[in-house]
Formats: C-alpha cells, structure tokens, sequence
C-alpha cells in the first residue's frame, strides 16, 4: 500500500459527466490493499463505471462483510454511505437497506471467503429473493487477511503458497447464480478493465440480482505457479465468450457491427448491451444454455468470462413484495398508523 | 366425598389430542364464560406436535379478577385416552370428571372422590353425522353443550359466539347448534347440574381478550414498522404471520393497493437481524420476533447493531431453555442474554410487558425507542403471555402522537452548514447524529463499520478513538433509564418491611399472591420492573426495604444479577424466588415461598437461599 494521501485538489481540466462529477469525485480513501491487488483494480472499474453512468454518488449505498474485498467500500464513492457488516452477512444487510430504500443503488461487495463459505446460506437466499443489487465477488481463491488459507472457491488440486494442496472441490458461484434464479449473471477478470467496466454498467443498469464474479488475484498468497487464481493462470485459460459494449439510455447506438455478428439487449431504463463474437451457439436470454456452456467450458478447464445470462424484464424483490414505489424510509404516521379509530374497531372485535 | 361447590371460581381441564379441533371449541367455552360477564383466564398447554400428541387447556374461572395460573384443576374433561391415569390422579378430592360415557370403561379407572359424568359423544356424533372429520369436530361443540347445563352456562350466549364465528357460513353454523344443543339435551335429561356454577356477573368491563403475539404484532403496525424479517421458531411464528394479517387489511395503499410493508421470512434468525440491521441503518423502522433460539444465532449482528449503533427491534417470546429448550413451555431465562447479548461489553435495552396490553404498548414504544436511542431494543415477551388469549385493558393509540425518529439530519440541515461526525456527543447526552443513506449529495455520508473507528467514523485503531465511543455508549444507556417505561410500586396497605421485586408474565400471579399474603397479616410491597436499565426508582425501593425478594421464572435468578451489576448492591438483600419448570408460575407457589421466607427464624435460615 501506499500511505501517501492523494491532493483533494481536482485539476480544472478534469472531465466531467452529466451530473457535473469529475472521476475523481468518485474516489474514496487510499487503499491500504497490497499493491498489485486485483481488488484495487475492481475498485477502479466500479469508480470508471459509475463516472461514466452518470451516477450521483450519495444514492449509491455500498456493503459489505468482511475480508480484504469487503474493506474496499472505503476506496471508491466517498460521498455514499457505506456499511462494513460482519463476515457473511452482507447480503441479509443489503436486503434490509434495499427494502427500506428502493430509490438508491445497492453496491454489494464480498469476498470467495465472505461469500462462498461462512455466508453461502445468505448469498444464496438473497439470490433467490432477486434482490435488486449488484452482488460482487472479489474472487482470488485464498484468504489474505488471515494470510493465505484455501477458501472454498479453490480449485480441486490447486497449490498453496506454502505448498498446500486442496482437495476439496470448489464452489462455482457463477453456477450457483444461475441455478438460483439471477437474472444478470457475468464473470470477470480484474485484469481485465475492457471487460469489467462494460460488464459492471450493464449489471448497475439492471434491475435485479446482477452477479458478478471476479477473478482477482492475491499478489500476497495466491500468484505463485500452482495457483489457479494467479494473474498468468487466469490469462493463459480465460475463455472470453463475447465482447460486450454498453449503450446507455441517451446515447445513440453508433456502433456498426455486420449484420448477425451482435446481440442487442434491451434494459429496463432504456440502455442497450450490445454483445459481440458471442458464439452462435450461446444465446444469454437461455438460462439452462448459459449453465451448459459453464460448465463446458469448466469441464476443459477454461474459466469463462463474460455475460453469461440476462434476463432484462425479471422482477425483483419489491415487485414480489409489490410495495409502495416509495422509499419506506419517507413513510410517516398517516400513511403507517391506522388510527384510534380503527382500533377502537379492532377492540371491539376482541370481546 | 364432598363435591366441591364453587360460584365462578374454579380450574377446568381441558385433556385433548392435538389436532383434533378441540382448540377452538375449548376457546369458545372460555369466551362464553367472558361473555357472562366472569373473568377468565385460559392456558394452552401443549406438545412440540402437529398431531396425536396430548395436548390440554386449562381455564381459570375467576370473578375475583385473578388472571394467573391457580394450579390444580376441579373439573376435568377428559377426551384423551393417553393421558387419562395421569389427568385423573391429578384432578382435585371432591372434584368432576366428564368423559364421553361411549364405550363402557372398568371402574378401576375412576376414583371414589369424585363426581363421574359420563356423556356418549361419540355414540351421538355418529348417530347425527356421516363424515368422520365433522363427528370428530362436533363432538367438541357437544361437551361444550353438556357443560354449558352443568355449570349453568346461557345457550343464547353460545349460540351467538357461534355466529360470530360462522358469520355467513350457514353450512358450519347449524352442524355447530345442533351439536350443541345435542350436548346441552343430553345433560337436561340425564344428568343434574354441578355444585359449581357460572353465575352472570359485570366484572369484565370493557377489557379485550387477546393473545399477547396478536398484540405485538399490532403494535408494530400502529408503531409504523415496515419491514419485518423473521425466522418460523415456537412460540413467536405467530407473531409475524399476526403481523402480516394486519398489514394486509392496515397497510394497504388505497389509491394503488400497493403495500406500505415487506415481510421476509428469512433463511435464519441471522439473515432475519441482518435484515432488519439494514432496513434500520437506511431508516425504516423494522423489527424481528424470535425466541431464545432464535437469540443465540443473532448474538453477533446484535453487537454490530449496538456498536455502529443502529436501531433494532427485536421481540424474544421466551421459551424454556437452554440449547432447543422447551419449545412448548414458558421461561423468563433470556433476561441476562439478552441485556448482553453479542461478545465484548455490550448492554442492551430491555422491556418487559406483563400481558398482551402492555405488549401492544411496547412493541410501539420499541420502535420509537430503537430510533431515540439509535441501538437494539428487546422487547422480552414470553410463551405466557404470547401464546395463551388474556384479558387486559383495551388497545389505546393517542392520534396526536408522533413518531420519535430520533436524531437524523436533515438535507437542508446539511445544506446549511451543520456540522456532523456521526459518533460525535453533540448534546452531552450520548446519542450521536445521523444521517440517512442518499441524503445529501456532499454532505453527510460516512462509513459504517464495528468498533475501530473514530467519533467522525473515519477507520482507527486508536486506543482513546475506542474508549471515547464505548464510554458514550454507557452514557447512552443512562440516558435510556428515564425513556423507559418506569416501575409500577403497589404498596402494601400497611407499612412493610419486606419489597418483591418482579416482571413480565409473573405479574397475575403476583398481584393475587401479594393479596393473599396481605390477607395473612404479612405485608409486602411489590414493584414491578418494565424496563433495563432500571430506573433510579427500582435502586430506591430496594434500599427502602430491609429484605427484597426477587420473584422470576428462570434458575439463575437473572433479574437479580442485572440488579446486583446495576446498583452494586449487597446480594444478600434481594431474596431469590424461583420458579423455572415451564409452567407458569402460580400465586400459591410465590405466597408459599414468601410466606415461609417471612417468618423471621426462616428468613436467617434461608436468606439468600433459592425454593427448591
């Protein structure tokens, strides 16, 4: 890490978007992360991605539980409030903070340790309910604060650095996800920005459970040879299956593609994800295909990234719950308490 | 043998088997009795059982008012074959038993001291109907008709509970009459009426009868909760299930009917508290109901909730513990749990209702208390009180009364200029300022996280950053002592040397055992605690009396310890009282032990000293 705090400072020259924020307006603290860790580089996607949403940074509210990912929260979007919850349980948190305020975009930040073992119930319970959110996880297969156990997304025979060999087989998230009903699946790479930047606006554009797995791996405990979660392993087998552009809502889509080369889908707030060199035989709208080609690709040992699978008219939490279309938290007394009145009705029923 | 002879004063013992539809015939004997005018007091008593297991319901008929368990039974039904040695050994000398006479039993399984009455419901059930489930259920309403001639019960009254029940369902009511008048014929032309008797009366007033979940639940909807999380765990489910059958007639928005509520029966007590730690960090008002169980999973978020300092409503229906417990039995023994619940120094706040009242009151009041005190509110409820119907004043909401919210800033507080740090003791009375996600779009956002930060909530490990803040949060719970609601004394009527200290369900008992000790020359002032922290007036009583008895339903006299921690007081002033084998404590057992303690050769002999 570095401790050498940055200039508050903005240079005037500094772009600004719709909203009049520089990208530096999207920052938080410095990292006290190693440097080289992937998870900066998420960080870094997330700051690009809203900058270039337009995004007004206090109605994003970032959680997260516990772990170096989970610590990231106070590196980017300084004007949102945050929450760092305890190990596992960002989800329910989330939750809770979705429904009392469905007006604010929920950041969820976790962990492969945060996520897929101490709060696997939770992560997937919150994917069930669809839970509008972008649920990512900072995935490098080790846990560094407690430096450098196996977590349980490891792969089956994957070398520690100390030698270790795993035996337990992994927890694939990204089948999980999809198994489990979210309807915007995508895995990453934090090496990655072309991609990872495209994938997160698609999946904050979104309304629903948009899971994003990323790659990224621990320059501490889990870049050596052996690894399957080192910056060379993931470059050597990432399979990309497509490219993807992201139109939003205001933008004309100027990008010309031949005809039957793209894929175009559209989101609920009018943005388009325009999707390229996907092959023809996977179509994203196909859940039961996005976990055929998964696990296909699984099974000779690619690591697919990409959008896997969107469903863009999903509904969500609130509309099983068909609530207000208001923040509970802008509810009072006339339109929450039923009155003396009633009561004296509901009194009168009891005896 | 002399029969027992009572006027609107006696025990009946329900024996059934669980799932046989006895729970609603036997609550309508009970609320025909009410309808008389003659207080009663019903407890189910019953198995962790779907079906098939025993199950019994007893009603205390009482025109004196006494709302607590007797103990004992003078009238027993008897309709379960399981339990019929046990249930009959049990019943009183001189006492009744009613059984369905269809099959001829040896008089081996009766006794000599007491009254047997026997009526064929089952040969008159299958006379009348051809479904086996309707025999089965009328058969209920049957005994329900043979008692109402033998205690002297109106069939007017009966009839038109049953219509109540059955409004607009004319193919349920007139199987129900009819059986009832079956039953009711039977005893006119076989059998002659009891020495005791239900004799009309004016003693119930304008007081509801009402389950103290039921009352929860509805106080959380006039307490302007919006989003509840829970986990199904005995005996709390009925909590939030009454919750959502309110909101669904309360909560509904007229123009669109769309719901001012979300309801999430979560994965675990755990997802259900981090639910409702989120919802109330974004400024809804949200609330779980769980019981102990349910406590021991949530135990770490509760300490999130109280360090980063974020309110919470949680309702424990206590049930016997520890591990699963009792599932089906009542204890006050999460007392000391739950004022600490989660590791480190964490205190919480605490309140105690007495019936179902008192648990409309404080489910309320705990959100407002929640959002005041910006920490985690338990409202302490039992199975006594959350799961049997009690008579109690009714439900009362003042419409001028407005939500406390608490400390929350303002965008246009921000906007001028107002300064915050959220863990920053503006007022000097330990509760900080907050704002709420998204309110300002410079203003106001910090980061929240457990216990390494500072008062502007900025990360730090500094030593005096934690010191600062966990002492502020001491500050706080003395603020709460005069937020709560505060002590209820009963004098005795002549100057007493002796106080008893109590809470929560035990309060029926109480009151009729202070009375009957009061009745025996032996005067006993009696304070009943409705909050933790206690108020200064609880340090004050007890230093007023030479000797304090504590009266709870747990073993390790917690209410005790909490006023031993608190006050620091001399542990052997405050004289245990106990009483922890499930069943709801009795006025016979605490003016027993009472009573033996105030003899003044016994109160050297067993001070300090727990009743076996």
């Amino acid at each position: 890490m570095t401790y050498l705090p940055k200039p508050r400072i903005h240079h005037p020259s500094l772009q600004r978007n719709r909203v009049g924020f520089t990208r530096r307006d999207y920052e938080g603290a410095m990292s006290t992360l190693c440097a080289g860790c992937g998870h900066d580089s998420i960080s870094a996607a997330i700051i690009q991605a809203c900058w270039e949403l337009d995004i007004q940074p206090h109605r994003v509210a970032k959680i997260s539980g516990i772990g170096c990912s989970s610590k990231t929260p106070t590196y980017f979007l300084s004007a949102s409030h945050g929450f760092n919850a305890v190990h596992g349980r960002m989800p329910s948190v989330l939750t809770g903070a979705n429904l009392a305020n469905r007006e604010l975009m929920y950041l969820g930040i976790s962990g492969d340790g945060d996520s897929a073992s101490i709060g696997i119930g939770q992560f997937v319970h919150a994917v069930r309910r669809g839970v509008n959110m972008v649920y990512i996880v900072e995935n490098n297969g080790v846990y560094g604060l407690t430096k450098g156990q196996f977590s349980a997304t490891a792969d089956q025979g994957s070398k520690s650095k100390k030698g270790a060999i795993n035996t337990d087989a992994p927890v694939d998230m990204v089948g999980m996800a999809l198994q489990l009903g979210a309807s915007f699946v995508a895995r990453s790479f934090s090496g990655d920005k072309a991609q990872l930047v495209p994938t997160l606006k698609a999946a904050m554009t979104h309304v629903g459970t948009s899971f994003v797995d990323v790659i990224s791996p621990c320059v501490a405990f889990n870049n050596h040879p052996g690894s399957t979660k080192s910056y060379d392993y993931v470059r050597e087998h990432n399979h990309a299956l497509c490219q993807m552009d992201f139109i939003a809502p205001q933008d004309a889509i100027s990008v010309d593609y031949p005809a039957g080369e793209v894929r175009e889908v559209r989101q609920h707030d009018g943005s388009v994800l325009l999707l390229h060199k996907l092959p023809a035989s996977h179509d994203t709208g196909d859940r039961v295909a996005a976990m055929n080609y998964l696990h296909a690709c699984q099974a000779r040992g690619e690591i697919v990234t990409g959008l896997l699978y969107v469903d863009p008219d999903a509904p969500d939490l609130h509309a099983h719950l068909d609530t207000v279309p208001v923040a509970f938290n802008t509810l009072h007394e006339r339109e929450l308490c039923p009155g003396s009145a009633i009561l004296a009705q509901i009194n009168a029923g009891l005896r | 043998m002399t029969p027992i002879a009572a006027t609107n004063d006696f025990v009946i013992k329900f024996a059934n088997i669980n799932g046989s539809g006895s729970a609603s015939a036997n609550e309508l004997f009970a609320k025909c009795i009410l309808r008389m005018g003659v207080p009663v007091s019903p407890r189910n008593i019953f198995p962790s059982n779907i079906q098939g297991l025993p199950t019994w319901y007893e009603v205390r008929v009482s025109e004196a008012g006494w709302l607590g368990r007797r103990g004992g039974y003078d009238l027993l039904v008897q309709m379960n074959p399981q339990t019929w040695d046990a249930d009959v050994a049990g019943l009183a000398s001189g006492g009744y038993l009613l059984y369905d006479s269809s099959k001829p039993l040896p008089r081996s399984k009766f006794r000599d001291d007491i009254s047997v009455i026997g009526v064929p419901l089952m040969q008159m059930a299958n006379a009348s109907w051809d479904d086996l489930r309707q025999r089965q259920l009328l058969k209920n309403i049957m005994y329900v008709g043979a008692l109402s001639v033998l205690l002297g019960i109106e069939r007017d009254v009966i009839v038109r509970l049953i219509g109540e029940q059955y409004h607009g369902k004319q193919a349920l009511l007139e199987p129900n009459v009819r059986a009832l008048d079956l039953g009711r014929a039977y005893v006119a032309d076989h059998l002659q009426p009891l020495a005791l008797k239900i004799e009309r009366r004016d003693c119930v007033g304008g007081r509801i009868f009402v389950d103290g979940n039921s009352a929860a639940a509805l106080g959380m909807v006039y307490g302007g909760a919006t989003v509840c999380a829970w986990y199904p765990i005995t005996p709390s489910s009925s909590l939030a299930e009454t919750f959502q059958k309110y909101c669904v007639t309360l909560r509904i928005d007229p123009a669109t009917g769309k719901h001012r509520y979300a309801i999430v029966q979560a994965e675990d007590e755990i997802a259900s508290i981090g639910i409702v730690t989120g919802a109330g960090w974004n400024g809804a008002r949200a609330f779980t109901a769980t019981s102990g169980p349910g406590i021991s999973l949530m135990n770490e978020i509760i300490g999130l909730a109280y360090f980063a300092e974020i309110p919470v409503t949680i309702v424990d229906v206590q049930r016997g513990g520890p591990s699963t417990g009792m599932p089906t039995r009542t204890q006050q023994a999460d007392v000391t749990f739950c004022a600490h619940a989660s590791h480190g120094d964490t205190n919480h706040v605490l309140l105690f209702p007495e019936d179902p009242y008192e648990c409309f009151e404080f489910a309320a009041a705990a959100l407002d208390l929640a959002d005041r005190l910006q920490t985690p509110v338990f409202v302490l409820s039992d199975l006594d009180i959350g799961m049997n119907h009690r008579l109690c004043q009714p439900f009362a909401w003042d419409d001028a009364r407005r939500y406390d919210r608490g400390k929350v800033l303002t965008a246009e507080e921000l906007e001028a200029g107002r300064p915050f740090g959220r863990y920053r003791d503006v007022d000097g009375d330990g509760i900080p300022y907050r704002t709420y996600p998204g309110t300002h779009p410079a203003r106001g956002s910090f980061f929240t996280r457990g216990t390494s930060k500072n008062a502007d909530a900025r990360y730090s490990e500094k030593g005096e950053d934690y010191v600062e803040n966990v002492e502020r949060l001491q500050r706080k719970l003395q603020t709460a002592k005069a937020l709560l609601p505060q002590p209820v004394l009963q004098r005795a009527r002549q100057p007493a040397r002796h106080g008893a200290i109590y809470f929560g369900s035990t309060s029926p008992a109480m009151a009729e055992a202070i009375a009957k000790l009061d009745a025996d020359g032996m005067h006993v002032d009696a304070l009943r605690v409705r909050g933790y922290p206690f108020a200064d007036a609880v340090r004050e009583f007890i230093a007023a009396h030479e000797s304090v008895f504590v009266v709870e339903q747990n073993r390790d006299a917690q209410l005790r310890a909490l006023l031993i921690e608190q006050f620091e007081i001399d542990p052997a002033r405050l004289v245990r009282i106990l009483h922890y084998d499930g069943t709801p404590v009795t006025a016979r057992f605490i003016a027993r032990a009472i009573g033996t303690r105030m003899q003044p050769v016994c109160v050297q002999a067993l001070r300090g000293d727990k009743v076996a």
